[in-house]
């Protein structure tokens, strides 16, 4: 399916390193491939410090990669001198985990939803109040705001104040970092639906990150779970409560609650922790947790194969777990 | 409404602020408040006692010191005005280009400010106003090359703390230039906290001006300036004591005036910082 759209971008091979204290490298994402379509939306899914808001850092051009290569129509952007890398940025925009914290406290809406455009000098400075009451219509929000300051306003209000603000632009891919986990889950789905909505009016290509898998399943197409810096299965959105092939997703799947599951059945948690970053297992990363590891995975990483299309899984044991 | 209930819920502030607005106005009005003009000398009425016609005495030369007080007000409050506007206005520009940047610059920045406070500030001041020659001029700049240091040290902690914020990233990945983002989402998120720090230096600054002055390394005669007449009234100290205790009590009263409204500032500032 997702074969007939368009590709706006690719991330091939991308290793980031951090240095650490003692000479040590923190690996925060090793060896990312993944590709987005245009009017698609990515979800990335993962526990916290498995690098998905590293990997994304570096698709907005707001930290560059050890190595490896981001594709933007065939261009690397990772590359490009200042000048470039302010124009490409009007392709891709961010709506950050925190509304209140992306938004400068002494600014008005109104002069918070226009800045982009007047960075970019795609509006006169006379045309700023009509092009923000604009936008606040955009995202369903009354025009009287654009007098308003930020922590005069709600959580969703804020957060739908940014998605118009990262839109103002039009860019072309939308990254969303973990932007509904601030929220209350009444307002998450008016906002999800918002963001669904403009992606299909717009066209955009949504990368989002998230840690709910129950959220992210309902609206991503593809959805990339990452585990300590590895994407460990890609799979399209609607398959993974039924087709998860990897035993971290799995556990990720048996892990979520909701009002309509039987009482009687257990939720299930992943045992111990996972490994630092700083110290990277060689082998499958998900090793020490997983109940079915082997002398193989302690010493061979296995690589990603597709088992169906779209859906990439990094296991040796595919088969068993389809099971 | 509103203004008249933040005076009220602010009686400290209020207080201070008619006092300073009081000091302003004697400074501004000096011509039509002062007695006799400052400069004129009648020598025969040299080192008079406070009288009818000289309220608070006469100076060696049979100056009246009330006037030459009251004009030491403009002296004093525009030299001072200058200096921590100077100062503010130079050490939050090195401050924040020092705590943005980061890198080489910021050494060197923070380095030349090691620099200057490893000596003593006074003595600092002196040798440069020294160096330039005895001036009012040559004073502000003196201890604006000794006072800077403080402004900038805060400015880069301040710039290094608004600089993590959420909204800076924001306003990158929106394409906002960098001269944009200092002007518009860092200056004004740290100005309260500068401008606190200036209104509350604005006494110790005109006390170093005045001590500055009294070494003879500021105002020159025959400007009327406290401390220039305080060192005037020195050598008739035991003689005529109301050659010092006027300006005395002048810096006194004034230098109070404008820590007690500096502190107040801060007082209702600082609690709607975050």
């Amino acid at each position: 399916m997702s074969e007939n759209h368009e590709i706006v971008m690719q991330a091939k091979h991308i290793v980031k390193q951090f240095p650490a204290s003692h000479g040590r490298t923190l690996t925060a994402c090793n060896d990312i491939n993944l590709t987005m379509y245009k009017g698609r939306t990515l979800g990335i899914v993962g526990e916290s410090g498995c690098g998905k808001s590293t990997f994304v850092r570096m698709v907005i051009s707001l930290d560059k990669p050890t190595s490896g290569e981001i594709l933007y129509h065939g261009k690397n952007i990772t590359g490009l001198s200042k000048k470039e890398t302010w124009e490409n940025r009007q392709n891709l925009q961010m709506v950050f985990q925190d509304p209140l914290a992306s938004f400068n406290p002494k600014m008005k809406i109104g002069d918070i939803l226009t800045e982009p455009l007047m960075n970019y000098k795609k509006i006169k400075r006379n045309e700023r109040d009509a092009k923000a009451r604009e936008l606040l219509r955009m995202v369903e929000l009354p025009e009287e705001f654009v007098d308003r300051y930020p922590h005069n306003m709600s959580g969703g209000q804020r957060q739908r104040i940014s998605i118009a603000r990262a839109l103002s632009l039009e860019p072309e891919i939308l990254v969303c970092d973990e932007a509904t986990s601030a929220l209350d889950v009444s307002v998450q789905e008016s906002v999800i639906e918002l963001l669904v909505r403009l992606q299909k009016e717009k066209n955009i290509c949504m990368i989002f990150i998230c840690h709910d898998l129950a959220l992210i399943r309902s609206f991503a197409h593809q959805i990339a779970v990452m585990y300590l810096g590895h994407i460990v299965e890609t799979i399209p959105g609607e398959d993974v409560s039924d087709h998860a092939v990897h035993p971290y997703t799995k556990a990720l799947v048996g892990a979520q609650f909701s009002v309509h599951m039987d009482p009687a059945k257990k939720i299930e948690s992943i045992e111990s922790e996972a490994p630092s970053p700083l110290d990277v297992p060689t082998g499958c990363p998900f090793q020490n947790r997983c109940e079915h590891c082997t002398e193989q995975c302690k010493k061979e990483m296995p690589e990603l194969k597709e088992i169906a299309p779209g859906h990439e899984v990094a296991c040796f044991y595919v088969e068993n777990m389809k099971k | 409404m509103k203004k008249q209930n933040f005076f009220l819920a602010h009686k400290q502030f209020t207080l201070f602020f008619i006092l300073a607005l009081a000091v302003v106005g004697t400074a501004i009005f000096a011509p039509w408040i002062a007695p006799k003009d400052p400069l004129e000398a009648v020598m025969i009425d040299s080192l008079k006692a406070p009288c009818a016609e000289y309220p608070l005495g006469a100076d060696k030369l049979g100056r009246d010191i009330l006037s030459r007080v009251i004009y030491g007000t403009r002296t004093s409050l525009v030299s001072t005005l200058i200096l921590v506007a100077t100062i503010f206005v130079v050490g939050t520009l090195l401050g924040i280009i020092a705590g943005y940047f980061g890198g080489w610059i910021d050494q060197v920045i923070m380095r030349i400010a090691d620099m200057m406070i490893s000596f003593p500030g006074m003595i600092l001041a002196i040798a440069i106003a020294g160096m330039l020659g005895p001036s009012l001029r040559n004073g502000v700049i003196a201890i604006t090359a000794v006072s800077w240091t403080k402004y900038a040290r805060l400015a880069r902690s301040m710039v290094l703390k608004v600089k993590r914020n959420l909204y800076v990233e924001a306003a990158i990945v929106n394409g906002t230039s960098t001269f944009k983002i200092l002007w518009k989402h860092i200056l004004p998120n740290m100005l309260t906290i500068m401008t606190v720090t200036a209104a509350a230096d604005m006494g110790t600054m005109m006390l170093e001006l005045a001590s500055l002055s009294f070494l003879g390394f500021g105002a020159v005669a025959p400007t009327p300036e406290w401390g220039l007449m305080l060192n005037e009234g020195r050598t008739y100290m035991a003689k005529a004591p109301w050659l010092m205790i006027a300006p005395g009590i002048a810096i006194v009263i004034v230098v109070i005036i404008f820590n007690m409204l500096g502190d107040s500032i801060r007082d209702i500032l600082d609690p709607r910082q975050d």
